[in-house]
């Protein structure tokens, strides 16, 4: 056993103060500790994305992302996109287009799509497609994810194209 | 996506593409699956799995592990003198845990309970096995030489689920199971024969990469066992558990939440006998959760090596194919039987052929369990029956698809004698994959196209119920023993039961994959789903409405007047009663239901088998690149014949991903094993494909209302993967002039056959 360090992460817009273990990756936390299950783990190695959340707005692998470092930080999961229950526009767009089957990636992938857009509001195929290359599917071939993220850029409020 | 419908229409909501209802708890992280299902108490597992191929376990120490703090339960084999340790539902051969010899690296040794799953990592090292190594074998070819080391010492027992042939002896020790489909004078058709074929072919051991790993999670109460499992055959895990525990059916209750994913490599037990046993040693709730490096060592897909020649006459009509299969089963049985019996009968492909003789033997080698994976023996054999339709049209001087309409089967034409007549229209299909890739159209230099076909006797067994309830309020539950593996039998299967009801779709509440509140289903693979468990819920609705009919004539038309059915319900005189007013009626109060039964077997419309053949029909371009041996796939044409969409969204998305998971097989998917260990048993080293591996993809949906299912309906999902790795090669071919017979087509293997074709000039 390892001495136990104090951290306050800001988890979809909620601030929590917790006592974990330095080893604890931030999945293990969101996972284990706050309950925050729609944080899939797979690979566990940084290699398919699916426990992919955002700190700071930036993409990462909360499976070998160590908890501790995002002492202080903001994380948004799956869990926050939805606001005053209403779907985030990527969410919608996802049922929408049928970019998902067993549903795995998806938090992942969601959270990736989040990112991309956030970065540019209306992207171009090649960077929807480049930006998610580090996100796997095994069910959909990819074509129906890169369909909806396109879609949802056009339907966030901004006159972009599909591009499609 | 182009649809090509000439079937009737069906009652809607069927053939819309309608919303998945899986949607919103999967976009908002609230889907459960195994690994998020908590139990009060629960502890968790880990597992020490063995470092050698193939070993006789001498001792284990387990003491320094026992005494680690927050242990609960440390298992082998020898902590379980209650439990029926072996299982397997095609060869009894599998133990949950190693008995006094370990098969293959990775075998499970020892089982650790603990507090929670890092304390359970650390006592897994403070065991101590003595093992003693024994030679070992990873290769077919050697595993059926005279003096090969011998996998299992004598045959296990042969059960119900076997699939191949009893009566035929084993050649060899290390053969596991052997099938043979055979017809007409084969001889005779390669004498009388203008142009004999004759090649090798492999195909590669693959992983299935379901990105959940396997799971389970299982508990004890008053000596009935309840597993949670990511299964998709829930009810054939229930038949193992109930054997390994000596538990009537009725006591073992497999419950699977949503599963992430299964491509087959969660047919049949894994984890589960496994997770049960250390349950009950610890007495308490158990998880087992596994990694993908763990998932990998646990089933991978058949490697297969087929030796393939055909016959055809002068017009490029085929007389006559001979085979053999040889397929890498690993060193359990798993489903490989049943995979190598599916080899056997789809070897041929769909032509019409006068004579057949194909054997295939599954093999053990000191290797990963084989199991079921998507395609299911198809793509491994459809590589070599597609690549010699090639070269057979390119040595008589026919178009590939010249020389396939000519062979292909007709509509209702048995492929073989007892089988049922294609359900297709083979010649309409390839005609629109041409049209959809660009057959005709001029090509660039380096780019090659190729289209290939493939049908597979699929459905499994017609061994399926269902319950349908109709509720005081009319609302309706569905009760079916299929599981969501993410192929949308969750919204297909509701949307089925709506149209057949003549109720909103969302009045219609579906339950699913619990042995212990849903009836009977056999299994959630081979695509049968939509179209058996279809037919059991349309049977199970029809069944319901006949009783409510009557319910009316007895509680509402109490003056002898006359009850019409309509949609939604029934009118009587001028007055339209639905469906719940006639509960409502008959009961006398606000409240009662009607509860439908739907049976399928081997009966009636079900009798013949298969139930269904799954039609492949791909096209491709491809370009080679003669520097790097890299091929690249421009288009990919997919042609999804399946009968009536229920759902034509999700027919396209089953069948684009399908496409793509053949892509990754024909050109990167390959598991090597070198000094008896896998090299590349992660996902770092085993690369699946990725957004970037896209090509621009045409879809074509099919309806001509020819299956078996309700409205037509027959399975898909599996077609579109089958004849991926064939069409590739034989574009690889085309635009390079190198015919590619062992996949996958990596561009080493691609460069080498470059080299060599210029070598040759």
């Amino acid at each position: 056993m390892h001495e136990a360090v104090e951290v306050r992460l800001t988890v979809n817009d909620e601030t929590r103060a917790l006592r974990i273990e330095p080893r604890e990756t931030l999945a293990d936390v969101l996972r284990d500790r706050l309950s925050l299950t729609g944080t899939k783990v797979s690979c566990d190695a940084q290699v398919c994305g699916a426990c992919t959340v955002l700190v700071d707005g930036l993409a990462v692998s909360s499976c070998t992302f160590l908890a501790a470092d995002a002492d202080g930080r903001s994380v948004r999961t799956v869990e926050g996109l939805a606001s005053g229950g209403r779907l985030s526009p990527v969410q919608q767009a996802f049922i929408d287009y049928a970019a998902f089957q067993c549903g795995f990636c998806t938090p992942g992938m969601l959270m990736a799509a989040t990112a991309i857009l956030e970065e540019h509001p209306r992207p171009t195929r090649e960077q929807v497609v480049r930006g998610l290359e580090g996100n796997l599917c095994r069910c959909t071939g990819y074509d129906p994810i890169i369909v909806a993220v396109l879609a949802a850029a056009v339907s966030d409020g901004s006159d972009g194209e599909a591009g499609s | 996506m182009k649809r090509i419908t000439t079937r009737p229409a069906p009652p809607a909501p069927i053939g819309e593409s309608v919303p998945r209802r899986d949607g919103p708890a999967k976009v908002t992280g609230s889907a459960t699956y195994t690994v998020d299902v908590g139990l009060p108490g629960m502890a968790h597992a880990q597992v020490l799995r063995s470092p050698y191929p193939h070993a006789q376990i001498r001792s284990i120490d387990t003491r320094a592990a026992r005494l680690h703090p927050g242990v609960i339960a440390v298992v082998t084999a020898d902590d379980l003198p209650d439990v029926n340790l072996i299982y397997g539902h095609a060869v009894a051969d599998h133990p949950l845990i190693a008995t006094g010899k370990v098969r293959f690296v990775g075998e499970p040794v020892v089982g650790i309970v603990a507090e929670d799953r890092v304390t359970a990592a650390e006592a897994v090292q403070l065991v101590t096995v003595d093992y003693e190594p024994l030679p070992f074998v990873t290769s077919v070819d050697v595993a059926l030489t005279g003096d090969a080391p011998v996998i299992h010492d004598a045959p296990g027992e042969q059960r119900s689920h076997r699939g191949f042939e009893e009566d035929i002896e084993r050649a060899h020790p290390n053969v596991c199971s052997h099938a043979r489909q055979a017809w007409g004078d084969i001889d005779a058709a390669f004498e009388g024969a203008h142009l004999v074929l004759e090649g090798e072919y492999r195909y590669p051991m693959c992983y299935a990469y379901a990105m959940e790993p396997y799971t389970a999670v299982a508990t004890w109460n008053e000596g009935a066992l309840t597993v949670w499992s990511s299964a998709q055959h829930p009810y054939m895990v229930r038949a193992d558990l109930a054997q390994c525990f000596g538990l009537p059916l009725g006591a073992v209750r497999v419950q699977v939440p949503y599963v992430g994913g299964g491509y087959g490599s969660k047919s049949y037990t894994k984890i589960e006998p496994l997770t049960a046993a250390l349950a009950l040693r610890a007495g308490r709730p158990v998880r087992l959760a596994l990694t993908v490096e763990e998932a990998i060592l646990t089933t991978r897909g058949d490697a297969a090596t087929v030796r393939l020649r055909s016959a055809f006459d002068a017009h490029g009509h085929l007389l006559g194919r001979e085979g053999t299969i040889l397929l890498d089963t690993g060193a359990y049985a798993e489903n490989s039987p049943l995979v190598g019996r599916k080899a056997a009968n789809r070897l041929g492909g769909p032509y019409r052929i006068p004579a057949l003789r194909v054997d295939c033997s599954t093999v053990y080698t000191n290797t990963a369990p084989a199991s079921s994976f998507r395609g299911f023996g198809a793509p491994q054999v459809t590589l070599a029956g597609e690549s010699q339709m090639d070269e057979a049209a390119e040595r008589l001087g026919l178009d590939p698809l010249e020389i396939r309409r000519r062979n292909v089967l007709d509509p209702g034409e048995r492929p073989w004698p007892k089988a049922r007549g294609i359900d297709a229209d083979l010649k309409a299909d390839l005609e629109l994959a041409a049209e959809a890739l660009g057959w005709s159209e001029p090509l660039q230099a380096g780019h090659g196209r190729a289209i290939c076909l493939s049908a597979s006797d699929a459905g499994s067994e017609p061994i399926t119920t269902a319950l349908l309830r109709v509720h005081a309020d009319g609302s309706v539950t569905v009760m079916a023993g299929s599981t969501e593996i993410g192929q949308g039998s969750s919204t297909v299967l509701p949307q089925i039961a709506a149209g057949e009801m003549g109720v909103p779709l969302d009045r219609v509440h579906l339950l699913q994959s619990d042995t212990g509140s849903v009836s009977y289903d056999r299994s959630t693979g081979a695509s049968r789903t939509t179209t058996l468990m279809g037919l059991a819920i349309q049977a199970a609705a029809r069944d319901a409405r006949a009783q409510l009919v009557a319910w009316a004539d007895e509680a509402i038309a109490t003056d002898g007047e006359e009850v019409v059915e309509e949609p939604g319900g029934v009118r009587v005189g001028r007055r339209s009663y639905d469906w719940g007013a006639i509960v409502r009626a008959w009961f006398s109060a606000d409240a009662g239901e009607v509860i439908g039964r739907g049976y399928l077997r081997r009966s009636g419309a079900t009798a013949e088998m298969p139930p269904f053949w799954e039609i492949g029909c791909v096209g491709v371009e491809v370009r080679v690149d003669e520097e790097t041996g890299e091929i690249d796939v421009v288009r990919l044409v997919t042609v999804g014949d399946v009968g009536a969409a229920i759902n034509p969204q999700l027919v396209e998305s089953q069948d684009i991903g399908a496409a793509m998971m053949g892509l990754g097989m024909a050109t990167r998917e390959e598991l090597i094993y070198d000094n008896g260990s896998l090299l590349n048993g992660n996902l770092f080293d085993y690369r699946v494909p990725r957004t970037t591996d896209l090509p621009e993809l045409r879809t074509v949906v099919v309806e001509r209302g020819d299956g078996v299912g309700v409205y037509g309906a027959k399975g898909g999902g599996e077609g579109s993967l089958n004849p991926v790795a064939a069409a590739i090669a034989n574009a690889t071919y085309r635009a390079a002039g190198i015919r590619l017979r062992e996949a996958p087509f990596t561009p080493e293997r691609v460069w080498q056959a470059l080299r060599e074709r210029d070598a040759g000039r």
